[in-house]
């Protein structure tokens, strides 16, 4: 088979498969239980050194 | 040793740019090249009196200088962009202003490409560049990655910009839109790009928070794609080294499908992916509420980018592009909607709950009725893309009005209200000179939009059924000069929109710099911050 046919034939078959399932998958762990304490601190890290870079790595700051 | 290195690539550089000049084939390439041998020059001179200066370690302060000359070039070029924006539509509602004297290089052609790339590369680009290195350092709580390399993306950008006008009104372009400037000033655009993705990706490397905030994912985003779109687009030969035309790699319909798909993703990912990781990280910190929905900007963020890059060829519709592929983009088009909307919906509602700031703050104003043309012209492009009604619109003023819809009232108004944020913090100042000010810009703008957007429709439309109209006997009614001739009252409200555009930016230069000139100074930012 010539290369555009296979290459068309692979997009809209089998590719588009792959990435739908990707992206639903990504969805689905968007959503995963437990994600929304992490989300809620992400969302909340742009009010965090607004003035200054953190002197202390993210280990140290959770653990202390 | 760096310092005399720097000195010697400089100094290369101008020598070999000099030679260049001497042996150029064609004026664009020779006034280049002497810009560029100027350029270096005074970057020799500069590395020449700095060297040997003690470097003071400055990890625990953010990288804002570079962020400050942003802003003023952001407020310089969008003052720049629209005014030859300005002077290109009354040069289309009154013709005679293609001056006789300028022909060759004021006249509308000559004129456009520079309207073009100026507000979208040179005003649209300088305010991503200010804000991602502004975003990325802030949610990285780390000092932008490596050293003086975000002085290198800003010089090396305003540098593109000037290469590519004196360019462009010199005759020197690919002919490609959005991606005129020719090859060497492409190789260019690919090396500063790259140092924009070293500091980018330098910066989240070394970030103390745990996670990426999705804002930078946005940009990264841009960052890559529009590497990838530049690279593949740009492929060509040049006809001489020491001259500004060049051979393209590809020809025919793949040419065109090249050219579309990196011109749509070129307003996907630099004009909207880009300008929505400034909507993610400023318009919560203007509103002081965290994002609406941190799991739907994810899906947002990962719909858009499995959806946009399919979308290119809705440009083509009922050209030599095969069928399937202009299916395909209608349909991915139209499947875009979603994605858009979902963050539109995300973006506004991070408002709810303090709805009443729309009534005090005029800066959240702008932002909020940029999220609103951002969902108004994300709702016209798939409808514009299906091909019966692109039948209709095509070649028409509605494809113009439709892209300021989204340049003006999208990118124009995020970028204004970020301006509007960032200007005091940067230069430590209290507040803004003048909320009224703003309010006046706010209102100038919105028209101005309002009327731009409303001429382009009735303009569109009307040539678009004055094409197609054909009489009993199935001949075409309209000549062509005949629309031309019914346009001309829509051509002057579009100017008359344009102007009120342009005035109100020119306010808010006068606004940010009276913010900064006369504004007293904050206390130290040095004292303790409470916690949350």
């Amino acid at each position: 088979m010539e290369t555009y046919s296979f290459l068309r034939q692979l997009a809209d078959s089998w590719f588009l498969l792959a990435m739908t399932l990707g992206f639903l998958a990504i969805c689905v762990w968007a959503f995963r239980p437990g994600s929304r304490a992490m989300h809620e601190d992400v969302a909340k890290s742009i009010f965090r050194n607004d003035d200054h870079p953190a002197d202390t790595n993210p280990v140290s700051k959770k653990e202390g | 040793m760096w310092d005399y290195l720097k000195l010697v690539g400089l100094g290369l550089v101008a020598v070999l740019a000099a030679i260049a000049a001497n042996y150029a084939h064609d004026l664009a390439y020779q006034v280049n090249a002497v810009t560029v041998m100027l350029a270096a020059g005074i970057a020799f001179l500069w590395v020449l009196r700095t060297a040997g200066d003690p470097r003071p370690n400055l990890q625990h302060e953010y990288f804002d200088s570079v962020i400050r000359a942003g802003a003023i070039a952001t407020g310089f070029w969008g003052i720049v962009g629209f005014l030859v924006g300005l002077v290109i539509a009354l040069q289309l509602a009154f013709p005679a202003l293609n001056f006789e004297f300028l022909q060759g290089y004021g006249n509308f052609g000559r004129l456009r490409p520079l309207h073009t790339s100026a507000v979208i590369f040179a005003f649209g680009g300088n305010a991503l560049i200010m804000s991602s290195f502004y975003i990325v350092q802030r949610t990285c709580a780390a000092r932008l990655y490596g050293g003086g390399l975000g002085w290198f993306v800003f010089w090396g950008w305003q540098l593109v910009i000037v290469l590519a006008a004196t360019g462009y009104v010199l005759g020197a372009t690919q002919g490609k839109e959005y991606a005129e400037p020719v090859w060497y000033v492409d190789i260019l655009i690919t090396a500063v790009w790259v140092a924009f993705l070293i500091t980018f990706m330098g910066t989240l490397m070394k970030r103390k928070e745990p996670h990426i905030y999705v804002a930078n994912w946005f940009i990264l985003s841009m960052i890559v794609t529009v590497a990838m779109l530049h690279l593949v687009n740009n492929a060509a030969i040049p006809v001489s080294i020491f001259g500004s035309a060049q051979v393209q790699l590809y020809s025919g319909v793949q040419d065109a499908m090249v050219q579309w798909w990196y011109g749509h993703n070129a307003v996907g990912f630099f004009l909207t992916a880009g300008f929505l990781g400034m909507m993610y990280y400023f318009v919560p910190k203007q509103a002081e509420r965290p994002v609406y929905s941190y799991k739907l900007s994810i899906i947002h963020f990962w719909a858009l980018i499995f959806l946009y890059i399919w979308a290119g060829p809705h440009h083509l519709h009922y050209t030599a592009l095969p069928d399937w592929a202009s299916t395909l983009g209608m349909v991915f088009s139209v499947m875009l909607w979603m994605p858009s909307w979902g963050g539109m919906i995300n973006g506004l509602m991070t408002l709810s709950g303090a709805w009443d700031k729309l009534r005090t703050d005029p800066v959240i104003r702008m932002m909020v009725v940029s999220i609103g043309f951002y969902g108004m012209s994300t709702f016209e492009g798939p409808v514009m893309s299906i091909k019966a009604v692109n039948s209709l619109s095509h070649y028409t003023d509605w494809t113009i009005g439709h892209v300021h819809s989204g340049a003006l009232g999208w990118n124009g108004m995020i970028t204004f209200g970020v301006l509007y944020y960032l200007v005091p913090r940067l230069w430590n100042r209290e507040r803004l000179y003048s909320l009224a000010a703003v309010s006046w810009h706010f209102w100038l703008a919105t028209i101005g939009i309002v009327l731009y957007a409303a001429s382009m429709w009735v303009s569109g439309i009307m040539e678009g059924l004055m094409w197609r109209e054909v009489d009993a006997n199935g001949f075409l009614v309209n000549a062509f000069a005949d629309t031309v001739a019914a346009k001309f009252p829509m051509y002057v409200v579009r100017a008359l929109g344009g102007g009120l555009y342009l005035s109100g930016a020119v306010i808010m230069c006068w606004n940010l710099w009276m913010t900064v000139r006369a504004q007293p100074g904050r206390a130290t930012q040095h004292s303790a911050v409470p916690a949350e």
